[in-house]
C-alpha cells in the first residue's frame, strides 16, 4: 500500500499541470437516490496496463521444437515483442449513482480500462478498488459460433455464474427479449450480425449486476432493439448503482451519463460534466 | 452491497462534501481503506477458491460438453468420429509395431498389450497438451468474464475424459476379440481411470499456468511428447527390453526408475487389469496413487498461486 501511495505522490510531482490531477470531479449523484448515494464504488489509482505483443516470427525461428526449447532456455523473447502500455497512469473516483460515459478514440485505452476495473486484467501499477465484483457486460467470448443458440444460452448463463435453477428461470425471457424465434434451434454460425449480437446482449443483460461495465453494447442492432435494449439498460443502471459505459456513439453518452471521461492515449484528459467534455472533444 | 456498516456511517459523518473529503490530499489507497473498497484484483484464498471452482461445476461440464459437441459438427460423420478416431489409431499401431516391425518378441498377447498403453498413454497426453493451452488459448474469455481460472484446465481434461469413456468403450471391446477373457479385475477399471484422471487434471494445470507465460510451449509440447511417450514402455516391455532375462541388479534398478514415469505407470495399471497375462511390477498400484495424490494438489496448488496474473497478454 505505501509503495503505491508513493508512487502515485511521485507522478503528481512530476506532472504538477496534468488534467489527470483533478481526480475528484463528483457531478451531482442522483440526489433522491438511497443513502449510499456519493459513497466510492470504483477507485482508480494511478493505474497501469502494459500489454505484451507478439508481432508475426520471422522464417528463421518459426517451428521447429529445438529452437523453441533454446529459446525457452535462453529465457528470451521474440524480438518482435513489443510492449504496449495501453492505460498510462488513470486515477478516478466513481460513486453510488453515476453513469459513467468513457470516450476516445479507437485505441486509448478504453476498453483495457473496463477490463481492469471488472478485475480483468492485472495491473502493471497501481491500482483498482471496488465495492463488490463489476461485472462486463462481455459474455459472448463464452460462446461458440458452431452450436445453437439453445445450447449458447445455457453456457453463457452458466459462464456467468448462474445456477441451473436460474438458467431454467431465464431461458425463455432470454429467448423472448432477443427475439429470435424459432432459430434458437439453429446454429449460432447461420445466424444474421444482428441476430448473434442480440442473443448475445439478450444473455449478458439477463444477470443483475453491483458495478456494470457496458463496451460498445448498443452499436448493433435495429432501431427497435437499439431501444429495447437502452431501456434495460436503464433497468439495470438502476440496479447496480453504478454503470460504466464505453460508446463511439456519443448520443448515448449524452443520453445516459452524468459524466464522462475523456482518455487520450491512455490518459485521462479531461473529465466531468457530459456536455463540457463533448464539447471539448467534439472540437478537438 | 458488501460495503460495511461503518463506511456507510462514516460517509454520512462527512456531512455535504461526501465522498470528497480533503480536497486532493488523502491519497487514494487510504480514501479506498476507509470505505472498505477492495482491491479488484485480489487472489482468494485457497479455501474459497475451492468454493468458487465447485460453485462454477455447472459451467465446467457445459464447457466440456459444448466443446466435444462443436469438435466435430462440421463432419458429416458428427459424433461417430468419437469412436472412430481410436478405432482407426489402434488399427494404424497394431499395422505399425504389430506387423510391420515386429515389435512383439516376447509379448504375450501383444495387440491388447499395444492398443491399451496406445489409449492409456494418448488419454494423458491430449490432456496435459489441451491444458497447456487452456488459458492461453481462451484470453478472451479470461478477459471477459469473472471466474476461477482453474475452471478451464478442469473443463478441458474432463473433456478429454468424456473421449476417454468411449475410448474406453472401444479399448474394452478390442481386448475382448484379442482373446482375453473378462476377471473381476475389471472391476477396478473406473479406479485406476479415476487416479489417472486425477494426475491428468494436476499436470494440466501445471502447464495451463506455464503455458500462460511461455508462449513457446506449445512449439515445444509435441517434441516433449513424444519423448514422453517412447519413454513410456507403450510399444515395448519395459521390464524386457531393460532388465532382460538375466535380472542385472543395476537394470532392474533402472526399470523401476522408468516404471515411476506416472505415464508408464498408469499403462502398466490399466495392462494389469486387462491381461490376465500381465504381471506388472508390484509397487504399480503405489506409484500410481502417489502420482494422483501429488500431481492433484500440488498442481491445484501451483496454478492458484499465480491466479490474479492469468489474462496478462
Amino acid at each position: 500500500m505505501a509503495e503505491l501511495t508513493e508512487e502515485l505522490s511521485s507522478v503528481k510531482a512530476e506532472e504538477p499541470g496534468a488534467p489527470t490531477k483533478d481526480v475528484r470531479v463528483h457531478p451531482n449523484p442522483d440526489p433522491a437516490g438511497d443513502s449510499r448515494a456519493g459513497t466510492p464504488t470504483v477507485i482508480v489509482d494511478d493505474l497501469h496496463i502494459i500489454y505484451r505483443v507478439y508481432g508475426a516470427a520471422t522464417e528463421a525461428e518459426k517451428g521447429n521444437a529445438a529452437n523453441a526449447l533454446m529459446r525457452l532456455l535462453k529465457r528470451q523473447g521474440r524480438p518482435q515483442m513489443k510492449e504496449v502500455h495501453a492505460v498510462r497512469g488513470v486515477s478516478f473516483v466513481a460513486h453510488h449513482g453515476d453513469a459513467i460515459g468513457i470516450i476516445g478514440r479507437n485505441g486509448s485505452g478504453k476498453s483495457t480500462m473496463l477490463r481492469a476495473i471488472a478485475g480483468l486484467l492485472p495491473p502493471h501499477s497501481g491500482a483498482v478498488y471496488t465495492d463488490g465484483q463489476p461485472s462486463l457486460l462481455g459474455v459472448n467470448a463464452a460462446m461458440m459460433r458452431e452450436l445453437t443458440g439453445e445450447r449458447n444460452i445455457v453456457l453463457g448463463c452458466y459462464a456467468m455464474g448462474m445456477n441451473p435453477a436460474q438458467v431454467r428461470e431465464k431461458y425463455d425471457e432470454i429467448v423472448e427479449f432477443s427475439g429470435i424465434g424459432e432459430f434458437v434451434q439453429f446454429p449460432m454460425s447461420t445466424y444474421s450480425s444482428g441476430m448473434g449480437a442480440r442473443l448475445r446482449f439478450a444473455i449478458a443483460s439477463a444477470k443483475a449486476h453491483d458495478v456494470l461495465l457496458i463496451d460498445e453494447a448498443l452499436a448493433t442492432g435495429d432501431r427497435d432493439f437499439k431501444r429495447k435494449s437502452q431501456e434495460r439498460i436503464k433497468q439495470m443502471r438502476d440496479q447496480a448503482g453504478t454503470v460504466f459505459l464505453v460508446a463511439h456513439n456519443l448520443d448515448v453518452i449524452e443520453e445516459t451519463c452524468n459524466r464522462v471521461i475523456w482518455l487520450h492515449k491512455g490518459k485521462i484528459k479531461m473529465d466531468g460534466d457530459p456536455k463540457a467534455v463533448l464539447a471539448a472533444y467534439n472540437s478537438a | 452491497m458488501s460495503q460495511p456498516e461503518s463506511a456507510i456511517a462514516d460517509a454520512q459523518a462527512g456531512g455535504p462534501s461526501n465522498g470528497t473529503p480533503d480536497k486532493g490530499q488523502e491519497p487514494l489507497a487510504k480514501l479506498a481503506e476507509r470505505y472498505g473498497l477492495r482491491r479488484a484484483i485480489a487472489r482468494p484464498s485457497l479455501p474459497v477458491y475451492l468454493r468458487q471452482l465447485w460453485e462454477r461445476r455447472h459451467f465446467v461440464m457445459t464447457y466440456a460438453t459444448s466443446r466435444n459437441v462443436s469438435k466435430y459438427s462440421n463432419s458429416a460423420l458428427g459424433q461417430l468420429w468419437q469412436v472412430l478416431t481410436p478405432l482407426m489409431n489402434a488399427g494404424i499401431y497394431w499395422l505399425m509395431f504389430g506387423l510391420i516391425l515386429g515389435a512383439d518378441k516376447g509379448v504375450p498377447n501383444y495387440p491388447a498389450f499395444l492398443i491399451t498403453g496406445m489409449f492409456v498413454f494418448t488419454y494423458t497426453q491430449r490432456s496435459v497438451s489441451s491444458g497447456a493451452k487452456s488459458i492461453s488459448g481462451n484470453l478472451s474469455l479470461i478477459r471477459a468474464l469473472h471466474f476461477p481460472r482453474a475452471a478451464l484446465p478442469f473443463a478441458y481434461t474432463i473433456q478429454e475424459f468424456q473421449q476417454l469413456l468411449i475410448s474406453m468403450g472401444v479399448l474394452v471391446a478390442l481386448v475382448l476379440v484379442t482373446g482375453e477373457a473378462p476377471t473381476w479385475f475389471w472391476l477396478l477399471i473406473p479406479v485406476a481411470l479415476l487416479l489417472q484422471t486425477m494426475f491428468n487434471v494436476g499436470a494440466s494445470l501445471v502447464l495451463a499456468r506455464v503455458g500462460s507465460t511461455a508462449r513457446d510451449l506449445n512449439q515445444l509440447l509435441p517434441f516433449i511428447m513424444r519423448t514422453w511417450l517412447y519413454a513410456s514402455g507403450v510399444f515395448f516391455s519395459i521390464q524386457d527390453k531393460v532388465v532382460g532375462a538375466d535380472g542385472d541388479v543395476f537394470r532392474q534398478w533402472i526399470a523401476d526408475i522408468m516404471y515411476f514415469n506416472p505415464a508408464a505407470a498408469y499403462i502398466e495399471l490399466m495392462r494389469d487389469l486387462l491381461m490376465e497375462s500381465h504381471a506388472p511390477r508390484p509397487y504399480i498400484w503405489y506409484v500410481c496413487i502417489f502420482w494422483a495424490v501429488f500431481a492433484l494438489i500440488g498442481g491445484f496448488w501451483y496454478f492458484w498461486r499465480a491466479e490474479e496474473k492469468y489474462g496478462r497478454g
